[in-house]
């Protein structure tokens, strides 16, 4: 307790600092992190809090849940072992409860065997590769370096053995906890209970007080398209990087899709993005997208066809290249034949929903996701909550990224505590690793100003440019803006866009603030050390105006 | 909230926002580009050939009616030349804006608007990094961008034309035309001098597009690699033109710069070395021997690139030597005198080269076009010095004029600079003749390589006691040493050498006259 008094002097010293005290409570109200923050400092909850201290000191001396309660098996049982099970079963420990995990397949799920930590490994490589091979930075930076090359398997098993080390790592920490981790496929039988087994093996069945649902995702590929797994492959097989090819296509240019052709064309491959849309990188925010189609596709030995759709690859066979017909995206008549050496369908995430034995509690899954509301409770076929079933992470579509299956994890296990928690999905920062990097949090401008124009407030936008920054012209690399959409009203941060080096480790000092409602006259006076590429939004923080309700052209050009 | 307005303004560096690049209205003389605080430097299409970049920014500030009656550029060094006649073309420069008051060049990080598109006034027409930040830069006329002289990624000078704008469709050729001009190194003051008659004519011959005649028939199937089809479009080739040799017979970024007949780009970035093949390792594909199993390799210094490149252009030139051989008794004897006053021999024959040089200008020329003499006005002795691990020649400037004494103060200044790596270009690269010299490890002869822009060098070896026999017949033992010098026979001829020889060996083996 001595540790939460002292955060409260700190806090209310801070307060003396901004003229100002903590009092608008109501306005915190909005933002579940930020509530439970205040819990501390709050009379009325101290009670509970001191219980909850209490249980988490006899968690950490039983390990898991001696025993769950009401003749259940387990407190709680979580189908799906990726990181947002892991979360969860982590944070279910530390609550005391008695929990179990299932998986199926191996420990750590898509992001740590075929998703985020792989392909971090490739493009680690894929990020030096790149600067060693650009003559003009090296010789700016007074350095040599004579034909650099490398060794594709040296660098596949750079990628297969980081994913080894962290599904280790992510077991180790489960079973020292005590989590008891269960192999199989999970399959809901009836309320609260919750049947496994291996083909071959008898079934067993456990009854849980709570279950989670979180068997994530699967590549997405849409019809037409034949998988070989040589020529035309998933991100599955393309993070084993059994082969660097001359010219690849990408279909999809999200996250996954760039991500690739950074590590493609770092490795020396040639790249052409399929994008159904009518501009890259559609989830971006459009001047972040404009940008990055300037420093990341431009320059670099990528060409793309915009609103068009795969409607049939074949892979390379008999002689023939990769064959990929494209057909206009509107119209369906077909436009172009594309003849390649590869083709990565990048086209998405498919839920991993299938015997899960849905139909069993009468839940409808909606194009595979399992339909779940704020607090993650899945909901049957006739809308009403299924009590005591939770569904997070890419299962449930919300927010298909590792850390959000996390969070929701991390909130289903506060509610199955006795804490109601609802996630703030817009504090849940997003990131894309390329060189340079991509990260956002909240809304982008043009969903900010749908808001502000349906809600009745003005928005204001401030950017700044990684060209002003010390550390970043240091490093050699001033390509980059970062911006924030915030209100002038009452400085609420609704949205932070970086593009540039390393805005993935940026984004959580917007994020966190977002998260806890740290409004931009507050967070403009907390210091960045000099020189650092922090100083990038301590410059967006210091460059907003609050209370002059002055909203900027969404057109208008800003040097970048 | 008030909170902000009580603090002082952060002192961290922050970011200069376009319109405070530009330097307060008024404040500037009439250079000053535009006040105007807008984030869009804007652009102004002056009339072609006309003065420099400043100027015609603020020009562009100008009422619409006044700028519209500006006569373009086509027109008016017509009419300068040809009286009345007047060509109605309209084609206007546009050119490397001054983005901050500290901007010298800027570069072109894309373009906005390609070739051929159509571009009304006030649109973005390209992005330009200046030393702060990219900006977009509008166009303040309508028009059609009938080249782009300056690709993206290229940088410019503030002033210089990137693209010219052209009016209408009639004018794109002539705007074509005069792209080539401007590529040629035409100076863009004056134009290439029509004749009359040629210039009476209407507009020019339609342009010769730049795209070299692409030496094949029609290609296959046209599919190219999308590094091909962007050098195709940067290079202007004509994809149709061009028949791939890659996979399935696909354009490769090979083909087109084959068929753009440019070296392929020695960056490694544009020759990645990856290869498809799986459990090979990628080797990196430079025509360069094969690495030798086991063998280190040292990446050249700068210095040792420099030398590598000097060495491989003199290839060029074609060389001749010529050998001579000198009797020194009569230079050691001097230099024994003037040792114990910090004359060194190197000094000593750097004069005497200069003295003889002084009388044999020739073979203080140097030809620098292939067409023509270029006589230099300075004796600048380079002498060739090894430096850990690499070759400089530090210049004794006006050898043939300064005494041995001061050319001797001078030249231990120079060798303690290229010991500490502190030369000034003008200090080695301003050498007029070359001296190179092993003697003092008991070489006896050698032979030495021309260096770029020089016409000659002399190689000494040692001076030995050797016997002679003199025209009477009599045997003494005397030092002898074996000068050879490598000279540019475009234009210095055998007898230019061998008469400068002979007057180094006069003035060596009659040394008085270097004391003097």
């Amino acid at each position: 307790m001595s540790l939460s008094a002292a955060s409260a002097a700190v806090a209310s010293s801070a307060a003396a600092y901004r003229y100002d005290t903590i009092r608008p409570v109501a306005r915190l109200r909005f933002c579940g992190l930020r509530r439970e923050a205040l819990r501390f400092h709050s009379p009325r909850s101290t009670p509970q809090l001191v219980a909850a201290r209490r249980s988490v000191v006899a968690a950490a001396t039983a390990g898991n849940g001696a025993a769950a309660s009401g003749g259940f098996d387990y407190d709680l049982v979580i189908i799906g072992a990726g990181v947002g099970g892991h979360g969860a079963a982590l944070h279910a420990v530390e609550k005391g409860l008695k929990t179990a995990i299932i998986e199926g397949d191996i420990v750590g799920g898509t992001c740590v065997n075929r998703g985020c930590v792989p392909s971090k490994a490739l493009l680690a490589v894929s990020g030096r590769m790149r600067e060693l091979q650009d003559e003009h930075h090296m010789k700016s930076l007074g350095l040599q370096v004579s034909s650099p090359g490398y060794d594709r398997q040296a660098v596949a098993d750079h990628a297969n053995n980081l994913a080894s080390k962290i599904r280790s790592n992510l077991t180790n920490s489960m079973k020292a906890l005590g989590v008891d981790i269960l192999t199989g496929i999970g399959t809901i039988v009836g309320k609260q209970k919750v049947r496994y087994g291996k083909v071959g093996f008898p079934d067993n069945e456990i009854t849980a007080r709570n279950i989670i649902i979180a068997t994530g995702s699967v590549p997405f590929v849409p019809k037409g398209i034949e998988i070989d797994g040589k020529t035309v492959f998933t991100s599955d097989h393309a993070l084993k990087l059994e082969s660097v090819p001359e010219w690849i296509a990408i279909v999809g240019s999200g996250y996954i899709g760039l991500e690739f052709s950074d590590v493609y064309t770092a490795l020396g491959s040639e790249v052409t993005f399929v994008e159904a849309l009518d501009q890259l990188m559609p989830g971006f925010d459009p001047e972040i997208a404009k940008l990055a189609q300037r420093i990341l596709i431009n320059p670099r030995k990528i060409d793309y066809h915009t609103g068009v759709f795969a409607s049939k690859i074949t892979p390379a066979k008999d002689g023939k290249p990769v064959l990929i017909e494209l057909i206009d995206a509107k119209t369906k008549e077909h436009k172009e034949t594309l003849e390649v050496d590869a083709a990565l369908i990048a086209t998405g995430r498919a839920p991993f929903t299938k015997g899960l034995g849905l139909e069993n509690i009468n839940v409808i899954t909606q194009r595979g996701f399992v339909p779940a509301d704020e607090r993650m409770q899945v909901m049957d076929a006739i809308g009403n909550v299924v009590p005591n079933l939770y569904c997070i992470g890419d299962a449930n579509g919300k927010l298909m990224l590792a850390h959000a299956a996390s969070a929701q994890g991390i909130s289903v296990v506060e509610q199955i505590s006795g804490r109601d928690n609802i996630l703030n999905h817009l504090s849940i920062p997003a990131a894309c690793f390329t060189h340079p990097e991509i990260s956002m949090v909240g809304l982008t401008e043009p969903q900010a100003r749908e808001k502000a124009d349906k809600e009745g407030f003005e928005i204001s936008v401030v950017k700044t440019s990684f060209k002003a920054n010390t550390k970043a012209l240091a490093e050699n690399e001033g390509d980059g803006l970062a911006k924030m959409i915030y209100r002038p009203d009452t400085g609420e941060i609704l949205g932070v866009h970086i593009l540039g080096l390393h805005a993935a480790d940026l984004i959580h000092e917007a994020s966190n603030a977002i998260a806890l409602g740290t409004h931009v006259q507050d967070i403009k006076f907390a210091v960045h050390a000099h020189p650092t590429l922090s100083e990038v939004l301590d410059e967006l923080f210091k460059a907003a105006k609050v209370d002059t309700a002055v909203s900027h052209s969404i057109n208008e050009p800003v040097a970048v | 909230m008030t909170a902000s307005s009580e603090f002082p303004k952060p002192s961290s560096p922050r970011f200069l926002r376009p319109p405070h690049c530009f330097p307060p209205p008024y404040t500037q003389p009439a250079k000053a580009p535009s006040p105007r605080l807008r984030p869009r430097a804007l652009l102004s299409s002056p009339p072609m050939a006309t003065a420099p970049a400043p100027l015609s920014l603020s020009a562009s500030t100008l009422p619409a009616r006044l700028r519209a009656g500006a006569v373009p550029a086509g027109a008016r060094w017509r009419q300068a030349r040809r009286g009345r006649m007047v060509v109605r073309a309209k084609i206007r420069e546009i050119f490397m804006p001054a983005l901050s008051s500290t901007m010298t060049e800027g570069k072109i990080v894309s373009w906005s608007a390609g070739e051929g598109d159509r571009v009304s006034k006030g649109d973005a027409v390209v992005v330009v990094e200046s030393d702060k930040a990219d900006m977009d830069v509008e166009t303040f006329h309508d028009g059609i961008v009938a080249a782009v002289l300056v690709q993206a990624g290229e940088s410019a000078p503030v002033g210089a034309p990137i693209a010219l704008l052209a009016e209408s469709e009639e004018e794109v050729p002539l705007a074509l035309a005069k792209a080539q001009e401007l590529s040629n190194g035409q100076p863009q003051q004056a134009p290439p001098a029509p004749t009359e008659d040629a210039a009476a004519a209407p507009p020019p011959p339609p342009p010769a597009p730049a795209t070299p005649p692409a030496p094949v028939a029609a290609g296959t199937k046209g599919v190219a690699s999308p590094h091909a089809k962007k050098l195709a479009k940067q290079h202007r080739v004509d994809l149709a033109k061009v028949t791939g040799t890659g996979p399935y017979g696909r354009i490769t970024p090979a083909d087109i710069e084959a068929a753009a007949r440019i070296q392929p780009k020695s960056k490694p970035a544009a020759a990645p070395p990856p290869v498809a093949a799986p459990s090979v390792g990628a080797v990196p594909q430079a025509a360069v021997l094969p690495p030798v199993p086991g063998a280190t390799v040292v990446p050249f210094t700068t210095m040792q690139a420099a030398v590598s490149k000097n060495m491989v252009e003199s290839l060029a030139v074609p060389a001749f030597r010529v050998g001579y051989p000198i009797v020194t008794d009569k230079l050691d004897e001097l230099y024994e005198k003037v040792k114990p006053k910090g004359v060194t021999m190197t000094v000593l024959l750097a004069k005497a080269a200069a003295m003889a040089l002084a009388q044999h200008p020739v073979v203080n020329a140097s030809c620098r076009d292939g067409k023509s003499f270029t006589y230099n006005s300075n004796i600048n002795i380079a002498v060739a010095v090894a430096i850990d691990g690499g070759l400089i020649t530090p210049v004794l400037q006006d050898a043939d004029k300064l005494d041995i004494y001061l050319l001797s103060q001078n030249w231990k200044d120079l060798v303690k600079k290229a010991r500490a790596k502190q030369l000034q270009p003008n200090e080695y690269s301003s050498g007029t003749f070359t001296l190179s010299n092993l003697g003092m490890f008991g070489v006896d002869r050698f032979d030495a390589i021309l260096p770029p822009g020089q016409g000659a060098i002399m190689a000494v070896g040692a001076s030995k006691p050797t016997v002679v026999a003199d025209k009477d017949g009599f045997f003494s033992v005397k030092n002898k040493m074996l000068v050879n010098v490598t000279a540019d026979h475009r234009i210095v001829y055998g007898a230019d050498l061998a008469a400068f020889l002979q007057t180094f060996a006069k003035i060596v083996e009659d040394p008085e006259s270097l004391t003097l």
